[in-house]
């Protein structure tokens, strides 16, 4: 078993070790979440059930854009100094390898989402059972994001413009785990409990997990070409 | 053994050779010689099994490439043009990664071993940013002592190499050989190796 995930393990060490050497990415991408988010309370003024209305909203809309930030260096760098091209040539399975930069992606961009999320949410006024709720929606949805992007970036790899054209491939898939993250709040908060949005958000999750790694995989080798 | 039938590559309209045959037994190396663009290196990455040729077929011990990618990766080493250094990372870094990712065990004594072996003493350490292009070239080749294959692919791999260094490589290349290791490689600089097998497109 640890023989099986020692490529993965290594691919996250080594996108981990880069991120380090890159902090001002790491940092950018936070910071525009926090400022995007940021900004809606202030445009809209202080009327506290309008806030925490689209509180949800307004964070996992933030932490759609703050993914998108960073996923067209997922493997732009990699394609170019040739080492996509060695880990396709690796004798460990590529899959597992794209698997791990997806892991490191989301460490790096989604995680430090997460876990300021429940601060950000304090401004909306949300009451902290609400809190509780859309931290753990965006700790089953920030993968998915990873995930999905990934998808995306392989398909737009050495394409011109593709910053573009990766935001409109990838924000349309991203509607189901928006609908469910931000809607899991909601739910609870009108007494239909929150349990049903994260088991399919769980259920979304598990998909993409299984599948993306091996259709980025597929795209991967066909940019290579 | 390599063997190639009826290779035909085209990119775009146009086509870069056809009906290409050869072998290539163990214990033997082979020269892929043409002008710029004759398509060397896109027959390298048909080779490797990075691109599929039009037609024709390309097989490893009697096997075709993708029938066990994994296997014939296992036999394969590659070195293309990029070398898939990272330039934020220090050369040390760079190997050990590499080799960790490939599933061998990343011993940084061998590592140190091999960069020494190509005359990168005190800049294990360096961020591979500031090596020159023969350096980094260097530490590229380096891999071909840590990382066991009985095929080595190396595109151009003289590039921006001193003569010491062309020397250490040719002398790395012929011990291969004798191992009953095969080579192939593309270079237009002269360099002596035992006399092999040669392909112009």
């Amino acid at each position: 078993m640890s023989g099986l995930l020692t490529p993965f393990r290594q691919a996250v060490r080594r996108d981990l070790l880069l991120a380090a050497r890159h902090k001002t990415e790491v940092i950018t991408a936070l910071f525009f979440f926090v400022i995007v988010v940021n900004l809606l309370p202030l445009g809209i003024g202080p009327d506290a059930d309008l806030l925490r209305k689209i509180a949800p909203g307004a964070l996992w809309i933030g932490a759609l854009l703050a993914t998108l930030l960073g996923l067209q260096r997922l493997f732009a760098p990699d394609h170019q100094d040739g080492t996509l091209e060695q880990m396709a040539l690796s004798p460990q399975s590529f899959t597992l390898l794209i698997a791990g930069k997806i892991m490191a992606h989301w460490l790096v961009s989604g995680l430090p989402v997460v876990l300021i999320a429940p601060l950000l949410g304090v401004q909306f006024d949300l009451p902290a059972r609400s809190l509780g709720i859309l931290t753990l929606s965006l700790l089953l949805g920030t993968p998915i994001l990873s995930l999905i992007g990934a998808v995306g970036a392989a398909l737009t790899l050495g394409v011109r413009g593709s910053g573009v054209l990766l935001s409109l491939l990838i924000l349309p898939l991203y509607i189901p785990a928006l609908i469910f993250g931000a809607g899991a709040v909601e739910a609870d908060l009108a007494g239909l409990g929150f349990e049903g949005h994260l088991s399919l958000l769980g259920a979304l999750l598990l998909a993409c997990t299984v599948f993306a790694p091996w259709v980025s995989t597929v795209a991967l080798r066909v940019a290579l070409e | 053994m390599l063997s190639v039938s009826q290779l035909t590559c085209q990119r775009g309209e146009r086509v870069l050779f056809r009906d290409l045959s050869f072998a290539l037994p163990a214990g033997q190396w082979l020269q892929v010689a043409g002008a710029n663009g004759a398509g060397k290196t896109s027959l390298l990455r048909i080779l490797a099994g990075l691109s599929e040729p039009v037609s024709g077929q390309v097989t490893w011990n009697g096997q075709g490439l993708r029938e066990d990618r994994e296997a014939f990766h296992a036999d394969l080493l590659y070195l293309g043009h990029q070398g898939a250094l990272k330039e934020e990372l220090t050369p040390l870094e760079n190997l050990t990664l590499s080799l960790g990712m490939e599933g061998f065990p990343p011993d940084e004594a061998r590592v140190t071993e091999a960069l020494h072996r190509f005359g990168l003493q005190g800049r294990e350490m360096l961020p591979s940013r500031y090596l020159s292009a023969g350096q980094r070239r260097r530490v590229l080749l380096s891999r071909l002592l840590l990382r066991p294959a009985p095929l080595w692919i190396l595109d151009e791999p003289f590039t921006a190499l001193d003569v010491h260094a062309v020397a250490t490589l040719c002398q790395l290349i012929e011990n291969h050989l004798a191992a009953g290791g095969s080579a192939i490689l593309t270079s237009h600089q002269t360099f002596s190796l035992p006399p092999g097998l040669s392909v112009t497109l």
